[in-house]
């Protein structure tokens, strides 16, 4: 009546309701002071939404509430509301939260004459006063159409009832069982006229979906899609919790994907952090432990990994890595790994991104890991898988989250086009594919694109040893690259040729050094030859002086031999 | 409005009633009307009428599941028995309350 006026054209005040992402997709919540209908078909969460915004009210916002339960008895809302971890008896005995059974039974009422539903304004007049609330929920008030026959006065109580909520100020929500042709049976939608929310409960391929829609939200925004909602052990959670908007911060700084060689294949230093990275592959190609080493790779940095696996139990992948020389146990007890793995099939596919961002939420790892989203198909169409793992992309490049994302591709078809267009939205495209040749098939690896890299064009031979993977360069041959046994083959020719050489080479010294001893032997000959003739020669020198000295010996003898004669005279004369 | 009992007569049922009003508005009062009329033309010595300003006492109320007002409850003989309005259709007040008319 009056106070609905109180700020007509300022922008409307909202209450937030602490619900996540409703709060987001609304622009802060429900209209303040004023009733919303809530309607829906039977377990739909009506009622949780409704509490939620009331127990959130109360415990984040000061807010405290009274709940006037219809169907269901305090006890029973209690124990129902008790798995999300509300506690509505310590909330009532902190005067946060008054809960009104208000009991309707035709069995035990009779009509004669006027009423009017006065009681019911006392009753929660009194709550209200009694600890200050600012939020009602009635739930789910058409219960009283059926236990009470005279529709007009009803109708007109309920009119008086939501003027006299806005009167009295509360932001109230008011349940509704979704009717046919109309949103609620009673058609509740009359008298609420502010806001109008819709929410669905369906089933698509055996698979469920929760979905919510703002019918109506008179004089704001709201967005008017229908957005997926869920509700878990956390209570109510409506998607995308994230906005769409392209803002991340970058960072220059890049981390190992635990493959040196495939470091050194991406620009020499990894993947930037923050990026996110395709793995796509056929089935074998060694998908899983190339993400079990990017795992290993972040908690050897003393960094939290999840990993979510929708193939293989936990077990299985710890042992299987094992084998292969990744020892990934030890992480997962020291805390910084966790592998969860979950069937697809176990729920839908908004139910999988709202865990998988709850938990990052709560874990803020700092690589997260996918293994693989092929499987997911088995639950979403390729639009509604694309859809989701864009908006995982942009929930982790938001907090600066690198991600892996194995993906896998059959055998025949190209292997250049992922079966659900991601491509895009990824930053990094590591492909894993058979190479068949000489009846053999290996794996290959190659880097398809990686933004901001200078990354390697050459597809690597990728093996699987027990000390965990290797890349190898491949030997490029007359036929095309060669890999396993061609190229063990190839290797063993390269070893043989190598051998050859140096055996020739050694031979060939051999001979030189042969050749060389011969020639020392030669000049040691020789020099012995020079020598000879040195000795000779000293010989006969010493032979002519001995035969000079006895010449002039005998000269002298025949002189004195000759006597005084003149002898001397004959010599001077001849 | 004041509370009101009177004695009850000897011999047959008794009938205790209360009526939840809130304060005296137009239906209170004809509600009021009404019973002490069919009180004292069906239940004539035997009866006690209790009325019960829920607008004074909103703990009463909710202690006793009053929704519409306003409401008269036949708290003896058993079993309890509620009938909500103003009792002017005497017809079905007197089923509800299976009271049987005075012959």
């Amino acid at each position: 009546m009056s106070s609905a006026q109180a700020e007509p054209e300022l922008g409307l005040q909202k209450a937030p309701t602490g619900i996540e992402g409703f709060d987001a997709i609304t622009y802060g919540g429900l209209p303040k002071g004023r009733p919303t209908l809530v309607c829906g078909s039977a377990g739909c969460g009506k009622t949780l939404f409704a509490m939620e915004f009331l127990v959130r009210g109360a415990l984040e916002f000061g807010e405290p509430g009274v709940f006037v339960a219809f169907e269901e008895s305090p006890e029973d809302l209690a124990t129902n509301v008790a798995s999300l971890g509300f506690d509505l008896a310590d909330l009532q005995a902190k005067n946060l939260i008054r809960i009104d059974y208000v009991k309707v039974d035709r069995a035990e009422i009779e009509e004669s004459g006027e009423y009017d539903l006065e009681g019911l304004f006392i009753r929660l007049n009194h709550f209200i006063d009694q600890i200050g609330a600012k939020r009602v929920v009635l739930d789910t008030i058409e219960t009283i159409f059926s236990g009470l026959s005279n529709q007009a006065i009803l109708r007109n109580e309920l009119q008086r009832l939501f003027h006299w909520l806005k009167d009295k100020g509360v932001t109230a929500v008011i349940t509704g069982e979704r009717g046919s042709g109309q949103l609620t049976r009673q058609g509740l939608e009359e008298y609420v006229s502010d806001c109008v929310i819709l929410l669905d409960h369906r089933v698509i391929d055996e698979v469920s979906t929760r979905r919510m829609r703002i019918v109506k939200y008179r004089g704001t925004v709201h967005g008017t899609n229908e957005y997926p909602f869920l509700i878990d052990e956390e209570g109510f959670t409506v998607l995308p919790v994230t906005n769409m908007s392209l803002v991340h911060s970058v960072t220059q700084e890049r981390v190992s994907t635990g493959v040196a060689a495939l470091d050194e294949m991406l620009g020499g230093e990894g993947v930037y952090r923050g990026s996110s990275i395709l793995l796509t592959g056929t089935s074998g190609t060694g998908k899983s432990s190339l993400c079990a080493h990017f795992a290993d790779a972040t908690c050897r940095r003393g960094e939290k990994c999840i990993y979510f696996a929708f193939e293989e139990a936990v077990e299985q992948i710890v042992r299987n890595m094992q084998t292969i020389g990744v020892d990934l146990r030890g992480w997962i007890d020291q805390g910084l790994l966790i592998i969860q793995a979950t069937r697809p099939m176990h729920h839908g596919l908004e139910m999988h991104l709202a865990t998988m961002q709850r938990m990052i939420a709560r874990v803020q790892p700092s690589t997260v890991i996918v293994d693989p989203i092929s499987n997911l198909q088995s639950i979403g169409s390729n639009m509604a898988i694309s859809a989701m793992l864009i908006r995982l992309v942009d929930f982790l490049k938001a907090r600066t989250i690198t991600a892996l994302f194995s993906n896998l591709t059959s055998g025949d078809q190209n292997r250049e086009m992922t079966e659900v267009g991601l491509s895009s939205i990824m930053d990094n495209w590591i492909l894993l594919r058979d190479i068949e040749l000489n009846g053999e098939r290996n794996r290959g690896l190659y880097v398809l694109k990686s933004r901001g890299t200078n990354h390697s064009n050459q597809i690597r031979e990728f093996l699987i040893t027990r000390n965990g993977v290797h890349l190898r360069n491949v030997y490029l041959g007359p036929e095309g690259v060669l890999t396993g046994s061609a190229r063990v083959a190839q290797e063993a020719r390269e070893r043989e040729r190598q051998a050859l050489a140096k055996e020739s080479y050694e031979r060939q010294r051999a001979l030189s050094e042969r050749k060389k001893r011969a020639l020392e032997a030669q000049i040691a000959a020789l020099q012995a030859e020079i020598d000879a003739e040195d000795l000779l020669a000293t010989s006969e020198a010493r032979d002519e002086d001995a035969r000079l000295t006895r010449s002039k010996d005998d000269l002298q003898e025949m002189l004195s031999s000759r006597t005084a004669r003149n002898v001397m005279n004959n010599r001077q004369g001849e | 409005m004041t509370e009101m009992a009177l004695a009850p007569g000897a011999g047959m049922d008794k009938y205790i009633l209360t009526l939840y009003v809130a304060g005296q508005t137009q239906k209170s009062i004809a509600a009021f009307a009404n019973l002490k009329r069919i009180c004292e033309e069906h239940l004539e010595g035997r009866y006690s009428i209790n009325v019960v300003d829920v607008a004074k006492h909103p703990e009463v109320a909710i202690e006793h599941q009053i929704l519409a007002l306003p409401t008269l409850v036949r708290q003896v003989p058993k079993p309890i028995r509620k009938l909500i309005g103003d009792l002017s259709n005497t017809e079905k007040a007197l089923l509800a309350m299976e009271i049987s008319p005075a012959t």
